[in-house]
């Protein structure tokens, strides 16, 4: 890393490069940056081949991206972050697109045009990502009009285009508008979603059908767009913390968790050594319930209805476990700045070890009922076949990312509260296709038992919540930090300004990538794939739309 | 062995002489009694089929099913009957309105004329005629042209895919039962279905046909899965890829012949299946055994049939609640490729074993 | 009148009172014996057979899920017959915010249900906005887009909330005219009347 450092120092004398905090970022103006993102893409030793967001910040007297890399080939997982800012043509900020460099950013630059309004030259698909083609406004810069008559609710339905736009620059520098058909004239076009059994939530597939065969799939988001990061903009930081739990409902502790880190983090507290234990054990929990519910919805979506009744058995369970110490079964709000709400129950250690007891042979049940079924083999061996090289230029992280062969585990990657201390086996498989993305995750809850086996039963004594001050102030600065979530990596970019609401706050969720891969890696099979597919990719919709 | 053709015969002579009708009316009133108690007895047997789906697969999830409608949740199935007669019919835009409404009521004859050659118990049928598991396979296969005009005249992509993932399907099993039938038929020596049940007097043709009736007892289990649509096979109305399938725009009434149609089809399966293997209404036999078999005489006929039947049922629920969905290529690779060799092979493996005079 | 179903004794209920006033209000213009009957009849087949839509959009839905699992069991009721297609639900279960982008499918939804058709505003999301009723993407409760029957608070709601909330719209399908008034209409209209815009 530091080599390539100083190399692209060389290269591009008019970039500045900054390390703070074991942090680096990389200065660079517009004009260079497309051509700085294929040198550190391409680098020889570090290739920074996955793109874990783009953030895009509006700084009032001006607007901008800021790029998060990392190298697979990085066993520190350092991260890398490009600041751009955008120039200003006929009144509308502009950036150089990196679509073709990491396939992924056609999606965040999606993201960044919906809530900025920063257009993307050389993007081939800049429409708005999550709200409709007529609203007004982008809702992210900080002089936004919420006013809404603006946007009214309104029951009609909204305009569809079959037109995309794209910008292009010809050799002069002068940009200009084209449109381009999304689908061929005569596609017979099915519209699966939002309101569809199969979508876990409410995603909208327009799909292109050849008879039984998918041609092409344009993923529609924003059914459940709730406008959480801006929101949070208007919130003081612990009263932020609750919408973690109501975005992927299933990593609710998860996300709690690395909000409360970051912002402990941010300001500096440490906490308690039985804190962290609890959150952890709360954390590897949800992970079996999440995992519990993924097998049971995705058996249900290939028709074996019952495998889903087996498995919230075990989840029933692990609720009631939580419900003991949080008082809820979902949307907890446990974890909170400085350690946890309140202390564990009586019968934590008992009630997980109870669980620890059934867990193997339920896991063995489920193994033998379904997965050892012919027509599940049948079903899933070599479908959706997701290559290591995709996986990463897609940024499909978590249980999906390492059927791929890539292991990208943050719990072992960049290691965050105890998760360095503890023994745990990093699953991942090499064949990349949905029966791969199933068995890990089956795999993954062993490995997740056996973490809580480690601790169960040594939680130590200690205040479960340190003493924070009651209105929190973080420092000027930003920040960013990527934990891992039941369904992948999840980042947070925090910026402040001195003040107890945050400047800016984006989420990067790991579901947004696995639903955008879907179209690419579902082209050419069966409708029937297309449901497979999804089903083991397991995003979550609220998630992706935040 | 108790023959309901006296209390027919008995009926009929009533009719005749004591009331002095001329023959014509005579025929008229027979046939309008028969309408009306199979009619009773198809509502009746759908309800009850619904209910013990939904009871059977609660029980495989660990659940307890309806148990709050009546005692034990009898009369759920009622409440629901209820509820869907006086549920809005739709009237939807831009359809073909003749089909669109023809559709469900094609479904429903196809498996109402199919009970017409069921022979419930000893004499206990409406019509025994030479053809009758010729006409009973004809029948049931009009139930597809119902589900294709359903799927088309809706206007709606996925009834559209729904329907023709069904006829595919449908034209393709129909070989295989119609295969397995066949290799029956040659066991018995008849297509009528008063011969064939008759001919199982000694023993079932599924213990005395050797491996041959085996085999095509298990092709006939699943290509009778297959025909009614059910899971694994339920590809026409996959919840998950299709909504509802080929029924998806089709509210109250209408939807509730599609709905008892298809657990009437289960029955008819079942049915045709005990019948072709188990001995239809046939008390179990076993040859040298005098004793035992003049005590399973005394379990009536119908209750031999409808025992059977709800077993075989039974199995195919099974089916439903335990496998995944099959894909539709699998489907028919599997029916083409392997089914359909077997059972051609297992034909002529009968054949050989009937002309050696190797039946037991 | 004692409006109660099987499984809850009438003085367990928490609002009675409503319930009673919504049935004298009902009877008011009092009714025919044969009539009355069959309405009694049809009513009990309605209350006890209520299939829901498959709809969810966020967290509740999960919870909607828990609740068909064996521990919560909707079958018991006769809940269970989820269907996917609306033109065969009796009932939409609202679990989780309704978002702008989302009132037009929502909308559309709710009007290829067949009648009779009930909604459950299931959770805080679908009944106000819940927690991000100040976001510029939330429709403000569902209420001002289709006619509610019953509200289920909760953030998500427990599923013996939800089961408590189903139960109430079965009772409230028992005391409700089919013959004659079907007073489902008449809300309607009336509905229209105070919303033109969703017309």
């Amino acid at each position: 890393m530091a080599n390539m450092l100083e190399k692209i120092a060389k290269e591009f004398p008019m970039a500045t490069v900054e390390t703070a905090d074991a942090k680096t970022t990389i200065t660079i103006d517009d004009s260079h940056w497309h051509a700085l993102a294929r040198r550190l893409r391409d680098d020889a030793e570090t290739p920074q081949d996955y793109l874990v967001t783009i953030v895009g910040v509006d700084w009032k007297d001006s607007m901008g991206c800021l790029y998060e890399l990392m190298s697979s080939a990085d066993p520190k997982g350092n991260i890398l972050q490009v600041k751009v800012v955008a120039k200003d043509v006929d009144g509308r900020p502009m950036l150089h697109s990196v679509a073709d460099i990491w396939d992924i950013a056609v999606y965040y630059e999606r993201e960044v045009y919906d809530f900025f309004g920063i257009v993307f030259i050389g993007n081939p698909d800049m429409r708005r990502l999550f709200l409709s083609i007529d609203w007004k406004g982008y809702p992210l810069r900080k002089d936004y009009d919420d006013d809404p008559i603006l946007n009214p609710v309104s029951t009609e339905s909204e305009r569809q285009s079959d037109f995309t736009d794209m910008w292009v620059e010809d050799k002069d520098g002068n940009v200009s508008k084209t449109q381009r058909r999304i689908f061929a004239e005569n596609d017979f076009v099915v519209n699966i979603g939002p309101q569809h059994p199969a979508t876990h939530g409410v995603l909208r597939f327009r799909t292109a059908v050849n008879g039984e065969e998918i041609k092409k799939i344009d993923v529609y988001m924003g059914y459940i767009h709730r406008g959480i990061e801006k929101l949070c903009e208007n919130l003081t930081y612990p009263q932020t913390l609750h919408f973690m739990d109501r975005m992927d409902y299933f990593s609710a502790h998860n996300y709690h968790h690395a909000l409360c880190m970051l912002y402990e983090k941010a300001a500096g507290i440490e906490i308690s050594r039985r804190a962290q234990v609890i959150r952890v054990m709360m954390d590897e929990l949800s992970r079996i319930a999440s995992h519990m519910l993924f097998i049971g919805t995705y058996c249900m979506d290939l028709g074996a209805t019952t495998m889903l009744f087996y498995t919230l058995r075990v989840r029933e369970q692990i609720l009631d476990i939580m419900e003991k110490t949080c008082g809820a079964r979902m949307t907890f709000n446990y974890e909170c700045i400085g350690g946890v709400m309140q202390d564990l129950a009586p019968d934590f250690v008992q009630d997980v070890h109870a669980l620890l007891d059934v867990l193997p042979a339920n896991i063995k049940e489920y193994n033998k009922l379904f997965v050892g079924n012919v027509i599940t083999q049948n079903r899933l061996r070599n479908v959706g076949i997701l290559t290591n090289e995709d996986a990463k230029s897609w940024g499909i992280t978590g249980p999906s990312g390492r059927a791929s062969g890539w292991a990208c585990d943050m719990r072992k990657w960049l290691p965050y509260s105890i998760y360095s201390e503890l023994d745990f086996e990093e699953v991942t498989a090499t064949e990349g296709d949905s029966l791969a993305r199933f068995n890990v995750r089956m795999r993954e809850m062993e490995e997740s038992a056996k973490i809580l086996s480690q601790l169960v039963d040594n939680i130590p004594e200690g205040e479960y919540c340190v003493k924070v001050p009651k209105v929190l102030k973080l420092p000027k600065g930003s920040w960013f930090q990527v934990t891992e979530g039941c369904r992948g990596a999840f980042g947070l970019y925090l910026e402040s300004d001195g003040t107890t609401k945050p400047y800016r706050l984006k989420i990067a969720p790991p579901c947004l990538n696995l639903a955008a891969v879907v179209d690419h890696i579902t082209v050419g099979q069966k409708i029937a794939d297309l449901i497979t597919i999804g089903g083991s990719l397991d995003y979550i919709v609220p998630d992706m739309d935040r | 062995m108790q023959d309901f053709s006296v209390i027919t015969d008995w009926i009929h002579t009533f009719l005749l002489s004591t009331l002095g009708c001329p023959s014509w009316l005579a025929v008229t009133i027979e046939c309008v009694l028969i309408g009306v108690g199979l009619l009773l007895v198809y509502a009746v047997l759908a309800l009850f089929y619904i209910l013990y789906e939904r009871k059977v697969c609660a029980y495989f999830q660990c659940r307890l099913g309806p148990n709050r409608v009546g005692p034990w949740g009898l009369l759920q199935s009622v409440a629901d009957m209820f509820k869907i007669l006086i549920k809005e019919l739709i009237h939807l835009k831009n359809i073909d309105r003749f089909l669109f409404a023809l559709a469900p009521y094609l479904v429903i004859i196809a498996s109402m004329l199919a009970f017409a050659v069921l022979p419930w118990a000893n004499g206990l049928q409406v019509i025994d005629f030479n053809i009758g598991i010729f006409f009973l396979l004809a029948v049931s296969s009009i139930g597809v042209l119902g589900i294709l005009l359903a799927g088309w005249s809706s206007n709606n992509k996925f009834t559209l895919i729904g329907a023709l993932r069904s006829g595919s399907q449908m034209v393709s099993y129909e070989l295989s039962t119609g295969l397995s039938v066949l290799t029956m038929v040659c066991l018995a020596g008849s297509m009528s279905v008063g011969d064939i049940v008759a001919s199982q007097e000694r023993l079932w043709f599924l213990f005395s046909g050797h491996l041959p009736a085996i085999i095509a007892f298990i092709i006939f289990l699943i290509a009778g899965t297959a025909e009614t649509n059910r899971g694994p096979f339920d590809l026409p109305e996959a919840e998950s890829e299709l909504t509802a399938g080929y029924h998806t725009e089709y509210s109250g009434i209408h939807f509730g012949f599609f709905y008892l149609a298809e657990y009437l089809n289960l029955f008819i399966v079942s049915g045709v299946a005990s019948l072709m293997f188990l001995g239809g209404w046939m008390p179990f036999h076993i040859p040298g055994w005098e004793g035992f078999n003049h005590v399973m005489d005394y379990i009536p006929g119908l209750v031999w049939f409808l025992l059977k039947c709800f077993t075989l049922s039974f199995v195919i629920i099974w089916f439903k609640w335990t496998f995944p969905r099959i894909r539709i290529d699998q489907m028919l690779k599997l029916e083409w490729k392997y089914l359909l060799p077997i059972n051609l092979f297992n034909l002529v493996l009968m054949a050989i074993i009937i002309v050696n005079g190797w039946v037991i | 009148m004692e409006v109660t179903t099987k499984s809850m004794p009438y003085e367990a209920w928490q609002d009675n009172e409503y319930i009673e006033k919504l049935a004298e209000e009902l009877r008011a213009s009092g009714t025919n014996v044969i009539v009355g009957s069959l309405d009694k009849l049809i009513n009990w087949g309605r209350s006890n057979s209520i299939w829901p839509l498959t709809f969810a959009t966020s967290c509740c839905g999960i919870e909607f899920v828990s609740l068909g699992a064996a521990r919560f069991d909707m079958a018991r009721f006769g809940w269970e017959v989820a269907r996917s297609s609306p033109r065969q639900a009796d009932f939409m279960m609202v679990a989780g915010t309704i978002v702008n982008r989302m009132v037009p499918v929502f909308r559309r939804l709710y009007d290829q249900l067949a009648e009779p058709k009930y909604v459950i505003a299931c959770g805080s999301c679908a009944i106000s906005g819940g927690p991000f009723r100040k976001s510029y993407h939330v429709a403000k409760g569902i209420e001002d887009i289709v006619p509610v029957d019953v509200f289920v608070p909760g953030c998500p709601p427990r599923p013996e909330a939800m089961i408590y909330g189903i139960m109430q719209l079965s009772r409230k399908m028992k005391v409700e005219k089919f013959f004659g008034g079907v007073n489902r209409q008449e809300r309607r209209i009336k509905f229209y009347e105070e919303h033109p815009e969703c017309q």
